[in-house]
């Protein structure tokens, strides 16, 4: 029993050799994140970024109708952005963990906390871009013989889209950033493969995902950037 | 709803321990707070004193915007390794892009036709600086600083992975806590950065001089 098993002993599967660079433990090790990206990156990141998708949607719409709501009902402005704001101070973590005990340890409780973040950035993005419109522009669309809604529609939306990509730009971010931390709620997304090895000595694994997770809202960043181009062709030739 | 409730009395039997964490708390967020402060904002005004470095500042604030608090810290552990420290410069790389962006966009949008009147009354470019941009930039300047400080107190709590210590040793830690210690700590948290955030809000209130002071109340009115 004390000798060491022969070579292709079935007891002691052969694992092969790992790289200098997975031994020596370095901060990253591109061949381990190559080997290990169909099972500890790609799911993650893949489940990542539907909480994402899913929170700036709902978000949006509410804090679009929001919006609305508020601007033409000027004196709701104030509650909802004071409601706002009380959201925003809230520590991530800490909503994380206040939604637990009614919603448990649930995507559903990930989601609720998600949405309420986005709601804050993109409701006060959609309000400025509205109150931004110049009121002559206002004014000749009305004397134009535009009624209200073709007045929302057709002049102070297109007028607003800027702010309001904008605000969708910064929710999207920090979405992806907030989204990193539900991994203390739900074993899910890229923060799941960070916190499970950030106790363990292999750096690779931490350092791979939270990559990910900056190249990821880098990436989105970037193509709401492009959906802006393209929803919005006027401010590029009038700049 | 009992776990909500059970949250208060944990939190009377605990007073002495949440208030040590507490303590550690505001070390490691008001550190990098500080180190920001004090350098983003020389360089915000000056960059927008000199109307210059306008892609700087958008690029670094956007880049800022896109890190994830708990990826930076996890990025760091892989080279700095676990501590205060890691925590610190976690921290700091999130609350210098706001604290930056801000101050430069607070001097850089001001009415040209008032620097340019100020000139024209033969002020030297330091005078403009101390006595037209500065005074009116100020709320904005305050402002950023507002934002980053929500941010780092609240980002603080997610250090206690990189063992920094603070509120986050609490929150996290529920089998050593149970959930009213949980949900204790995460109330005493949003209630620190709900503080935090009012006194810089105060501090603005006290230091505007009363020029700025009436421009305020009569945009808002």
């Amino acid at each position: 029993m004390s000798d060491f098993a022969p070579p292709g002993d079935p007891a002691i599967p052969d694992y092969g050799q790992a790289s200098d660079c997975v031994i020596n433990n370095g901060a990253f090790c591109t061949d381990w994140f190559i080997s290990q990206w169909s099972t500890v990156f790609w799911p993650p990141l893949l489940s990542h970024i539907i909480m994402v998708a899913i929170a700036v949607s709902i978000g949006f719409v509410i804090a679009f109708c929001a919006g609305l709501l508020a601007y033409r009902k000027k004196w709701l402005a104030g509650p909802i952005g004071m409601a706002a704001t009380f959201l925003y101070t809230l520590p991530p973590l800490a909503l994380f963990q206040l939604l637990v005990p009614f919603t448990g340890l649930s995507l559903l409780t990930v989601e609720i906390a998600l949405v309420c973040f986005t709601l804050v950035i993109i409701f006060q993005a959609v309000l400025v871009g509205l109150s931004g419109v110049p009121d002559d522009v206002r004014r000749a669309a009305t004397g134009m013989g535009l009624d209200r809604n073709q007045l929302l529609f057709k002049v102070e939306l297109p007028l607003a889209l800027p702010s309001i990509i904008s605000g969708v730009r910064i929710a999207t971010v920090l979405t992806v950033s907030i989204t990193t931390i539900a991994a203390f709620v739900v074993d899910d997304g890229l923060g799941s493969p960070i916190i499970k090895a950030v106790s363990s000595p292999f750096n690779t694994q931490f350092v791979g995902a939270g990559a990910l997770a900056v190249l990821l809202a880098f990436a989105l960043d970037g193509l709401l950037v492009l959906l802006g181009r393209v929803l919005t062709p006027w401010t590029k030739a009038r700049s | 709803m009992d776990v909500i409730f059970g949250a208060f009395p944990f939190m009377i039997d605990n007073v002495g321990l949440l208030l040590t964490k507490t303590g550690d708390h505001l070390v490691i967020s008001l550190i990098p707070l500080l180190a920001a402060i004090i350098l983003g904002v020389p360089i915000g005004i000056w960059l927008g004193h000199a109307h210059r470095g306008e892609f700087l500042a958008v690029s670094v604030t956007n880049i800022g915007r896109a890190l994830p608090s708990l990826a930076l810290i996890a990025i760091l552990i892989g080279f700095v390794g676990i501590g205060m420290l890691n925590a610190m410069i976690a921290l700091f790389l999130l609350a210098f892009p706001p604290i930056l962006s801000y101050a430069f966009q607070a001097v850089d949008s001001i009415d040209r036709d008032l620097t340019r009147a100020a000139r024209g009354m033969g002020m030297s470019p330091g005078q403009v600086l101390l006595k037209v941009e500065l005074p009116l930039g100020l709320p904005m300047i305050i402002a950023g600083i507002r934002t980053s400080a929500v941010l780092t107190v609240s980002s603080a709590t997610i250090a206690t992975i990189a063992g920094s210590g603070g509120l986050g040793d609490v929150i996290l830690n529920q089998v050593a806590y149970g959930m009213e210690g949980v949900v204790a700590g995460a109330i005493w948290v949003a209630v620190l950065a709900i503080l935090v955030d009012q006194a810089f809000a105060l501090l603005l209130r006290v230091s505007a001089p009363a020029g700025v002071k009436r421009l305020q109340s009569t945009n808002a009115g």
